[in-house]
């Protein structure tokens, strides 16, 4: 057929409800575990019961005789994988995830087996019946601040950034606050707990998987299992959350394993408290913020040093000073992230990694700043707002950080606060207000897309995006139609497979920026090709693009996302409850592209602060190294009844030197959220919390031991 | 002797009936899941804490992970599966559609389930703990946000789509305007002085 009329009216920027959201409320969404296959192997993990020590023996024998049981995999049966290699996010893999290679352990809940059998109740009793004799050793996991062996660590950024005379600009303030602030052990725990089935087929590896890059997670398999990258398969059509755990973890790798011993398909699933151990964490900080400020709340010296913790056998760290670096200058500047080793899980990206504990300490010192100067909490901001990045020194690409405040202040009524603490009374309850500013990098990464005119006069694009929850699949369907210039509705997305080429994970805020950026330079040069009424061959007409060459002649500038949080708190003294009673957050984060879907993700960000700032606490045993509590009765996350109203809204943020003009917006929601509910916890009761959750025994003791 | 490890026993399932022979141990949830192809129904903690395996069973709301299979004998289930009708989606399902009443949809199914037993026991007359007046002889407390937020908590959403989840279980509800206002202020402004 020809090729049809074009329509004028633009989807980005409009409400639409999401493509797959039939499938998603009639059950119809078959997520990883729900995919069914023909003889399917269950795999059930057995995981180490010691904290550090030496596997002496697995008796399999025994539980290889149990009704059902297929295989059992340790490291004496397992094939070798090979680990010496650095991955397509530039990171080594995850020690983990090579399961099986040797008789070491190095934390509690290390993966020692796998069961394989018949049926998940045969697997689970199997697994469970599996004896394991260790030679224990003493472990050590006793975290703080303090540590002589933490030490400065680049991670993802470099570790120390240092400018001016700290001592001297501190001296000569007029105000200083120097405080601690913690933050604990917190866990994703996305709804889905990760799954994955293995199977081969016709030489090839198949992978049906819940991840958040399916690209990604072939690069990683290949990889450890030695094999061409062409010949595994990983989809992963929807995906039930991730938030930074759904990389490559034990699973995946246990599962090839046992499909290749097995020659059958076989599925291994996490269970919730295994996910406690295995799908990595976000690391406890302690954070050390010094700032001093001349008498108008000019900051002369910034001081933000983070320790955060992490395995003997992997290191990640969870950069908490680098927020400083994008929000505040000062003549002297210093910020540092170190990290300590210690006998306990791998940590990993966690929603705003850094951002999200270093801002908490850093918007609350901020607060305090204000206080001490008597000035405005957003005023202080606004008078401290960089002229260029405070270490980079470039530019800035449109910093609305400052429209974020005055809509917002706006809304929340914020003229009328009364900066008094502790001077409002309702009932049993006493009242606060708070703010805290956030920031989000808007970084994107190289991705590659095709979009084919269909003989019938639609359009398929194919790209190895994940929809984790974010609505991606709806909002690159707008920026193809956009870009094709037809509607919605003759676009159909398809994602989750690494059949279609390299792309960016859904992670860091920069998938759909990136995503985004591929599907728009092949649309655009598809649409340059369909001349009005030309026949489209029945296969159809396919561009494809790679966006590597455009992102490199990209000119380095500091671009962000950034917003203005509000939060209102009732706390009750007589028994130390936190009520959030209201949150709002003015974002700048680019153009939205799905009004819709857009406000969940920031008002879902949001409620991850108010989860952080009052809920979310790991906390490991010293005798036993592991978390008291490892499930979501003893892990407490955000409920219906935690949450009141959440308001999320934005300003304009349009960057004309950006050729995508779409930011992520994932993860900016949650930045600055829990710190400005600590502030209205201050505000209400005239009493700091600076180590986070706000559980209500820190209420009630809270100044007894100041 | 050995005591028999399964037995053939007969499930109704959105009004069909499903004879399989069961190991004992099996729940409910994977029998849907494993056996049946019912995969609608999820596996968030498979221990009862996150509500995401929600079905009803008569009516009721009841998390089928901490329920065997043999067990369900007897009772008429429904699934998400079997909530709409035919094409035409339930009045819940179509107000999360609408409203974008969830992000990665995992949770999704228990949430609407529950909600749909929920708006039941609201109809019933039951009180719960944000009810103001629990005594038998009081009137039914009006179906407000903190009433749905109360009796929505046994159902974890860790993408925190509870905002919109909270209005599109109050539109399905048929709120009066009253209730729709409490749910989805339209300006935020009453700040605490
Ligand atoms: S799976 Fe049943 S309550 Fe979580
Ligand atoms: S929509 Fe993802 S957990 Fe609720």
């Amino acid at each position: 057929m020809t090729t049809a009329q074009r329509t004028a009216v633009r989807a980005v920027g409009t409400g639409h409800v999401r493509v797959e959201g039939r499938d998603k409320v009639t059950g119809a969404a078959r997520y990883a575990g729900d995919v069914p296959f023909a003889e399917l192997g269950y795999g059930w993990l057995v995981l180490s019961t010691v904290a550090r020590g030496r596997i002496r023996d697995i008796a399999s024998g025994p539980v290889l005789e149990m009704p059902g049981v297929l295989a059992v995999l340790d490291h004496r049966s397992a094939p070798r994988l090979e680990t010496d290699y650095v991955g397509l996010l530039g990171i080594r893999p995850d020690p983990t995830c090579a399961v099986f290679q040797h008789d070491t352990v190095p934390h509690l809940g290390w993966p020692v087996a796998l069961v394989v059998a018949q049926t998940p109740e045969q697997a689970r009793e199997a697994a469970e019946s599996l004896a394991v004799e260790y030679e224990t050793l003493p472990h050590d996991i006793a975290f703080d601040g303090d540590r002589p062996d933490a030490r400065p660590a680049d991670g993802i950024m470099p570790a120390v950034t240092d400018k001016g005379d700290l001592a001297a600009e501190l001296a000569a303030s007029a105000h200083v606050v120097d405080e601690e602030y913690t933050t604990p052990e917190e866990h994703h725990h996305p709804m889905e707990p990760h799954a994955a089935t293995a199977r081969w087929e016709d030489g090839r590896l198949e992978v049906v998987d819940s991840n958040q890059g399916a690209a990604w997670v072939v690069g990683e398999l290949a990889n450890l299992f030695r094999l061409d990258p062409g010949s595994v398969r990983v989809r992963s059509e929807h995906v039930g959350g991730g938030f930074g755990s759904k990389g490559v973890r034990a699973h995946q790798v246990a599962a090839v394993m046992a499909a290749t011993v097995l020659r059958r398909p076989v599925r291994v699933a996490l269970t919730r408290p295994q996910m406690f151990a295995l799908a990595g964490h976000r690391s406890p900080t302690v954070q050390r913020v010094r700032l001093g400020a001349d008498a108008d709340g000019r900051l002369r010296a910034l001081d933000h040093r983070s320790v955060s913790r992490t395995g003997t056998h992997y290191e990640f760290v969870e950069p908490g000073a680098g927020v400083a670096r994008v929000m505040y200058d000062a003549d002297a500047h210093h910020t540092e992230n170190r990290v300590v080793r210690l006998d306990v899980p791998s940590p990993t990206f966690m929603r705003a990694p850094g951002e999200a504990p270093g801002a908490f300490a850093l918007e609350s010192a901020l607060d305090e700043l204000a206080e001490k100067c008597g000035i405005d909490p957003i005023d202080l901001r606004l008078r401290n707002e960089p002229a260029t990045g405070p270490v980079s020194g470039l530019p800035f690409a449109p910093r609305n950080l400052r429209a974020c405040f005055e809509e917002g202040a706006r809304r929340f009524g914020w003229a009328r606060r009364d900066p008094r603490p502790g001077v409002r009374r309702e009932g049993r309850w006493l009242l606060g207000t708070g703010t805290a500013a956030a920031s989000f990098p808007a970084g994107a990464a190289p991705s590659t897309a095709a979009v084919t005119a269909e003989a019938d006069g639609r359009f398929t694009v194919r790209t190895a995006a994940a929809d984790i929850g974010t609505g991606a699949r709806t909002a690159l369907t707008l920026v193809a139609a956009d870009a094709l210039g037809v509607a919605p509705e003759r676009v159909t997305v398809r994602i989750g497979d690494s059949a279609f080429g390299f792309a960016m994970i859904a992670g860091g805020s920069m998938g759909t920026r990136s995503w985004s950026m591929a599907v728009m330079a092949a649309a655009g040069e598809l649409r340059e090709r369909l001349a009005p009424g030309m026949d489209i061959p029945a296969e159809g007409i396919t561009v494809r693009s790679d966006t590597t060459a455009r992102l490199a002649a990209l000119t380095a500038v500091e671009r962000h996302s950034y917003g203005a949080q509000f939060a209102e708190v009732a706390v009750d003294p007589a028994t130390g409850e936190v009520r959030v009673r209201r949150m709002l957050g003015i974002f700048a984060a680019g153009r939205i592209v799905n009004p819709l879907t857009a406000r969940g993700q920031f008002t879902g960000g949001m409620i991850w602060g108010i989860s952080m700032a009052l809920h979310e606490e790991a906390l490991r045993d010293p005798a036993f190294g592991g978390p008291v509590g490892a499930d979501l009765a003893g892990y407490h996350v955000a409920t219906h009844a935690d949450v009141p109203r959440v308001e999320a809204d934005w300003v304009d943020d349009t960057d004309p030197d950006d050729p995508v003009g779409i930011k992520g917006i994932g993860e900016v929601g949650i930045v600055g959220a829990a710190a400005a509910i600590a502030n209205a916890v201050w505000h209400a009761t005239g009493v700091r919390h600076r180590s986070l959750p706000i559980r209500p025994d820190r209420v009630l003791t809270a100044g007894s031991d100041a | 002797m050995a005591l028999p490890t399964s037995s053939v026993i007969t499930l109704h399932i959105n009004g069909e009936k499903h004879t399989l022979p069961v190991d004992h141990r099996t729940t409910l949830l994977d029998a849907l899941r494993e056996r049946l192809d019912l995969t609608g129904t999820k596996k968030g903690c498979d221990q009862g804490q996150c509500g995401a395996c929600t079905v009803l069973a008569d009516g009721r709301r009841t998390v089928a992970c901490l329920q065997l299979a043999v067990a369900a004998e007897g009772r008429e289930i429904t699934t998400i599966e079997g909530v709409a009708d035919g094409g035409r989606l339930h009045p819940v399902q179509q107000a999360f559609l609408d409203l974008d009443g969830y992000q990665c949809g995992y949770c999704t199914p228990g949430q609407i389930c529950s909600a749909i037993g929920m708006l039941a026991e609201h109809a019933a007359g039951w009180p719960s703990a944000a009810s103001g007046d629990v005594r038998p002889a009081a009137a039914a407390a009006p179906l407000t946000a903190e009433e749905i937020r109360e009796r929505m908590s046994g159902n974890l959403c860790r993408c925190s789509a509870y905002t919109s989840i909270v209005e599109a279980v109050a539109r399905a509800a048929g709120a009066d305007a009253a209730t729709a206002a409490a749910v989805v202020p339209a300006q935020s402004g009453e700040a605490v002085a």
